[in-house]
């Protein structure tokens, strides 16, 4: 790398660019996610089992590595999520919190690149929302959800396989920004 | 502490910000209030881009659908190929035409007839709760609409508005586990609660393990919910077996069948009889026009041929002819014809005026409400047609000074002559509509 392109690639200009569009992106993607899941399951009723949100909670704080940002950025997106369902806000907030914290404490002792790894760990946090989503609605509110853990495990592993090619996806938008 | 905090900090940071959002949901259930500014952020951010998606799926879906066919009919043998794909797309498209002429004109012409003042909505998004039934939908409280107004379409009631938000509401859903609504069987008219179950089926709860309910029976909602206004169909039981303590009844929702896609919001609702033949059931159907053979009926006595050929046509004249008498334009508005003056309804007019119908010609049932709901025919002996009955001079009777106010006609003395129709209730349609609830609600409508 020649001296000038170091010297660009360090300007503080650039390094503010890319930072705002890192911003954006951390806003829009989980945006387009939380509309994924409002909008496309009318038409698909079966995609209602994916939990987009949750697996770009769970990219962004594997990628990060930073528990206080993913607390945040995980009941950021959660309480989005309240806002547009009929339930007391702070519901998939919870969840979503120990879910960016459990993840980003988990990226800082596991190699999660590997794709076998990745794919565990969404397979892992989507049953662990799950189930934390159901103690929390039965313990709090006391509603009498159902919890099938035969069609969890299923819905988990196909929510693992859409973590695949999705964080790929999202780590090439990364790079490019 | 300072250390303890520099060395658990991440700890502590979670640990402040999960108890912050149980004190927010501490708030929330103690209080039974919500908190308006995240919800109507995260609203007003998301539905417009909803609306926006929903406008450009509905405008661009058939030239997506035209891409698909034909890639399709390019791998296979063009030409022939192509004229199915084409006819195919052309069927597709009538029929969604057709489904979706027929959906809106069954919906206008409930909204028309109906006497609730309600606001027609579009579903335009899904909620995100894990096991709630809630929609959105593109009516919002610029539109009028609030919280606990009731949603329906022709066939039945969807649900009710939970929050109503600048350019959209939130609907929850009558299969949402948290719903419930009064509601009223039609034959054996049993009480209880509709409640949602998370499929496709509804619970009705505490009905008495001793009531009657059949299977196939209509259930009706029954007012007590003060949302839903008495007499909107809610559902045919499709299983009864006795519980422990009450029966256990489920019934699928007949508002809900086919899909919801366009609703009405009831601004204001007006309470309906709920009918009490077997037969009669709700549900709103565009009848055909009356062909040239059935108009071949005599007309009443000293009125000239028309071509109107229906009882209703028949009746309606006959409004017509009085409302031009009385300087009144009857079925426009809120005037209530005075049918002391209207000839050939009233029992104590001359036979003359009011001739027997046709042998062979079968009274409509508009005819048959209609005559009981102006309140001075008197009833015809069993056996006896009406024109006999119209025709027999009335027994006299003491009329009430003051207004009986009677809630259930079953209620009423059955000696007294049936009271006049309460304000509240449906008004006889204006007949010559050619609307008529004659069949049971189906999802295509």
């Amino acid at each position: 790398m020649s001296e000038y392109t170091e010297r660009l690639l360090t300007s503080p200009s650039r390094k503010n660019q890319s930072d705002r569009l890192r911003l954006v992106w951390l806003i829009i993607i989980p945006l387009i996610a939380i509309l994924f899941q409002v909008y496309v399951p009318r038409f698909v009723s079966f995609l209602s089992y994916l939990e987009l949100p949750l697996l770009i909670t769970v990219h962004f704080a594997l990628g990060r590595r930073g528990p206080i940002a993913s607390v945040f950025y995980g009941m950021s997106i959660g309480l989005v999520q309240d806002s547009l369902s009929h339930q007391p806000i702070g519901m998939f907030g919870i969840v979503k919190t120990l879910v960016g914290y459990f993840a980003a404490s988990v990226s800082q002792r596991f190699d999660v690149e590997n794709p076998i790894v990745t794919f565990i760990l969404s397979f892992f946090f989507y049953f662990f929302h799950q189930f934390f989503y159901w103690v929390l609605a039965r313990a709090l509110l006391g509603e009498a959800m159902i919890f099938d853990p035969q069609q969890t495990l299923l819905f988990g592993l196909l929510n693992a396989a859409v973590a695949l090619p999705l964080f790929h996806i999202l780590d090439k938008l990364k790079v490019a920004a | 502490m300072d250390f303890f905090l520099s060395r658990y900090r991440n700890l502590t940071v979670l640990l402040i910000v999960i108890v912050a959002q149980l004190l927010l949901i501490a708030y929330q259930v103690k209080s039974n209030k919500d908190v308006p500014l995240i919800r109507v952020w995260a609203v007003t951010a998301v539905t417009p881009v909803e609306q926006g998606l929903e406008l450009v799926r509905r405008y661009t879906w058939g030239f997506v659908e035209d891409y698909f066919v034909l890639l399709g009919v390019r791998s296979q043998n063009e030409k022939l190929q192509h004229e199915n794909g084409q006819l195919k797309i052309e069927n597709h498209y009538l029929k969604s035409e057709l489904s979706t002429a027929d959906r809106a004109q069954a919906l206008s012409v409930f909204q028309a007839h109906s006497p609730s003042k309600t606001v027609a909505a579009r579903v335009i998004g899904n909620g995100t709760g894990a096991n709630s039934k809630v929609v959105f939908v593109d009516r919002g409280s610029t539109s009028g609409i609030e919280s606990g107004m009731a949603v329906v379409t022709p066939d039945g009631i969807v649900g009710k508005v939970v929050d109503a938000y600048p350019m959209a509401s939130l609907v929850m859903l009558v299969t949402d586990p948290t719903f419930a609504a009064g509601v009223i069987s039609q034959k054996n008219r049993v009480r209880g609660t509709l409640k949602g179950l998370g499929q496709t089926k509804c619970l009705v709860d505490y009905a008495q393990n001793e009531e009657k309910v059949d299977e196939g029976e209509w259930f009706y909602t029954s007012g007590d919910d003060r949302i839903f206004p008495r007499g909107f169909p809610v559902g045919q039981v499709t299983s009864v077996h006795n519980g422990k303590t009450f029966k256990e009844i489920y019934l699928i929702p007949s508002g809900m069948q086919g899909g919801v896609e366009e609703v009405l919001i009831m601004l204001q609702g007006e309470h309906l009889q709920i009918p009490d033949s077997e037969s009669a059931t709700p549900g709103y159907k565009i009848l055909p026009a009356p062909t040239e053979s059935a108009g071949q009926v005599p007309q009443p006595t000293g009125q000239p041929p028309s071509v109107l050929t229906t009882d209703a046509d028949r009746l309606r004249e006959q409004y017509k002819q009085s409302g031009e008498t009385q300087h009144k334009a009857f079925g426009e508005g809120f005037v209530a014809p005075d049918f002391t003056k209207i000839q050939g309804i009233r029992a104590s007019t001359p036979a003359a005026t009011n001739p027997p119908p046709p042998s062979g010609t079968q009274p409509s049932r508009d005819r048959q409400e209609a005559q009981p709901k102006s309140g001075y025919t008197a009833p015809a002996a069993p056996g006896e047609t009406p024109a006999k009955a119209a025709a027999t001079p009335p027994k006299p009777k003491p009329r009430p000074t003051a207004p009986i106010l009677v809630t259930d006609p079953t209620d009423a003395d059955p000696d007294a002559a049936p009271p006049p129709a309460p304000k509240t209730e449906k008004p006889p349609k204006p007949p010559g509509s050619g609307v008529a609830p004659t069949r049971p609600p189906s999802g295509n409508q």
